[in-house]
């Protein structure tokens, strides 16, 4: 028997087949139809570890999309799933920051992997994923090759919060001649600063996990560590996070709604 | 013998018939006089003989207008009230011979210097605290402006008796009110928490008072018999939510909806169209004019600074209520509560131990989708 989780974000979605370990795992650009890309990745996923549909106890969709996935048994939040999936990365994590396409959030855990408290950026793209795509854009790069141009200049601060704003500011700090390795890097000091701010007011405690999209640009983690004055946990499977939360909710599903591990 | 269901819609029209029954009191010759805010004292102004009627503010709609004059960054209440009054939509304005405002935050006191090119405006000034002396002295004084403005545009004498035979009245009133939503303390509440919205939102529309009185006491009568018949209630097993902060009502109405959808239960609402006000009856054991002032610079709004009063309120219906949750809802671009924030959430967190969640939102419902991960997320959280 397997379970299945899957991540409907902004950028990308995200499914995980889950049987007591991960047994695939499949990540794809969601694009303009959230629900063509869900049955996508179910479908890759299946194919992936060779299970059929009904040998999945149960689907859990979460994410922005979680609604277009109407294949699902149930919806539930990416706040409740990324503690979870986070928690099963790691049983020392007690703290997640989480950076996706179109938001951010921080999320305090028990020693269950419950969510005891969680706190979710302003309703903007400022400082997530989609703020990152925009400024690789202006400065001819790729969201995957960022790291390669930040990681060793030094940062050019981007005082705008705002996307539309912080890409004005860049087009006209790019006009002043302003290297662009040196941008590069000031927009990730952003996107960091940001990023710690959101956890300053829940405040840490326990270990801290880095979740979402952007936890794969190590220049940011690093940039987040200096600030925090401790270590981020990441795994290859950090933007993961969420549908395997999922998947492990659906596996679980004849305990308790959601208050089983 | 009408249904439960249809004593809830029948107090919730109650708005829907406003503009026919102020028409009619028009006619009559009765004085009109409109009002945003529990601090316009309801009491002063019925003691005048006029009609007190609550104005529009929290639609969506007149928002692009009032944009022509006002900035975009303000908050949508002020922005949608204004909007109303220029563009005439808001049929109680229409009919009110005086409008009464407050100075509760920066943009209203400066928006009501620009309604009063429209409509006849008179706005109170508050203090900016109930703890110092001088404060009572102050809204006293306040008070008695707003009655010598009320006697001077409307001809008539306001005396002790009058306002001594509204107090008790408007005490009547807050007394049932607080009766109704006060069946929401039983473990499941016997009414929605959008019905209660519905029928307490509806009271500040009711004329009639002996008529919307006999009402709501028929629907509390109704609603505990079928307690006893073991009928009626909403889902058991639920989060109980209470809701504080900004104003709740129009299209904002979406947060209950969607805290509803998400499997809580809103079994009490603190804000000012809830508890803030009938919590706390004006006193009618002491002078009439200094019982009035004392009930209203009382008022536990964020405009005070401290606001202590909005904490030992909260404390206090959290326990009543057996409260699993808080939600605050903090209107974009209303620094005072979204400051407030802070010590409401260190308040229900550290001291109540409950669970505690800030939104802010506007007036568009754009932000459908982002409100119901928080709240869909508060829901799981507390299950």
């Amino acid at each position: 028997m397997y379970s299945l989780g899957i991540d409907i974000g902004s950028v990308a979605t995200k499914s995980v087949v889950y049987n007591g370990a991960i047994a695939a795992s499949v990540i794809i650009p969601t694009g303009w139809s959230p629900r063509e890309s869900s049955r996508l990745a179910l479908q890759m996923a299946l194919e992936q570890c060779g299970a059929s549909r009904d040998s999945l106890r149960a689907i859990v969709a979460t994410g922005y999309g979680r609604v277009s996935a109407d294949f699902a048994d149930r919806a539930i939040t990416e706040i409740t799933c990324h503690a979870r999936g986070a928690h099963s990365l790691n049983h020392e994590i007690r703290t997640v920051i989480d950076i996706g396409g179109q938001d951010s959030k921080v999320i305090q855990l028990d020693e269950d992997g419950h969510v005891a408290d969680f706190i979710m950026n302003d309703k903007c793209a400022a400082g997530t994923g989609r703020f990152l795509e925009v400024m690789a854009r202006i400065l001819g790069t790729e969201v995957a090759e960022f790291d390669a141009l930040a990681s060793h200049a030094d940062p050019a601060p981007i005082s705008s919060m705002c996307t539309v704003f912080a890409e004005s500011e860049v087009i006209s700090l790019l006009a002043r001649g302003v290297p662009r390795e040196a941008i590069a890097r000031g927009v990730l000091d952003s996107i960091a600063s940001r990023a710690v701010a959101l956890l300053g007011r829940l405040g840490t405690r326990g270990a801290i996990a880095f979740t979402g999209g952007l936890s794969h640009s190590r220049v940011l983690r690093a940039i987040m560590e200096e600030h925090i004055g401790e270590p981020l946990f990441t795994s290859p499977a950090s933007q993961l996070a969420g549908a395997l939360g999922g998947a492990l909710i659906g596996w679980n599903r004849n305990g308790s709604a959601l208050g089983d591990n | 013998m009408a249904t439960i269901d249809e004593m809830i819609a029948a107090l919730a029209r109650t708005r829907d018939n406003a503009v026919n029954d102020l028409q009619r009191l028009k006619e009559k010759g009765t004085k009109i006089v409109g009002a945003y805010c529990l601090f316009a004292p309801y009491e002063l102004i019925a003691a005048s003989g006029a009609v007190p009627v609550s104005l529009c503010g929290t639609s969506e709609e007149p928002i692009a207008h009032a944009e022509k004059h006002l900035p975009r960054n303000l908050c949508p209440l002020i922005k949608s009230s204004y909007g109303y009054a220029v563009t005439g939509t808001c049929p109680y304005f229409f009919y009110s011979d005086l409008i009464v405002g407050e100075t509760t935050c920066d943009g209203k006191k400066k928006m009501f210097e620009l309604l009063e090119r429209i409509a006849p405006v008179h706005v109170m000034r508050l203090p900016q605290s109930n703890n110092r002396p001088g404060d009572t002295a102050f809204w006293k004084q306040e008070i008695i402006l707003l009655k010598k403005r009320l006697e001077r545009e409307f001809g008539v004498i306001i005396t002790d008796q009058a306002l001594t035979e509204e107090i008790r009245l408007r005490n009547g009133q807050r007394s049932l009110c607080r009766e109704l939503y006060g069946l929401s303390r039983l473990d499941p509440p016997p009414l929605s928490g959008s019905d209660l919205h519905r029928v307490l939102h509806g009271s500040g529309f009711a004329f009639d008072r002996a008529h919307h009185s006999a009402q709501i006491r028929a629907l509390i009568d109704a609603l505990r018999e079928a307690r006893e018949r073991g009928e009626r209630s909403a889902p058991a097993g639920r989060p109980r939510i209470l809701v504080t902060g900004c104003p709740v009502g129009g299209a904002t109405e979406k947060i209950i909806r969607i805290i509803e959808e998400s499997g809580g239960t809103i079994v009490c609402y603190e804000n000012c169209g809830g508890a803030k006000d009938r919590e706390f009856p004006v006193d009618e054991l002491i002078d009439p004019w200094d019982a009035l002032t004392q009930k209203y610079v009382r008022l536990a709004c964020s405009c005070m600074s401290p606001n202590d009063a909005r904490c030992e309120l909260l404390s206090r219906l959290i326990d009543e209520y057996a409260v699993h949750g808080v939600i605050d809802v903090v209107l974009q671009a209303c620094h005072t509560y979204s400051i407030e924030t802070q010590r409401i959430r260190e308040l229900v967190q550290k001291q109540k131990g409950k669970s505690y969640l800030s939104i802010e939102t506007d007036y568009s419902q754009a932000d459908e989708g982002q409100l119901r991960t928080r709240i869909s997320a508060f829901m799981e959280m507390l299950h």
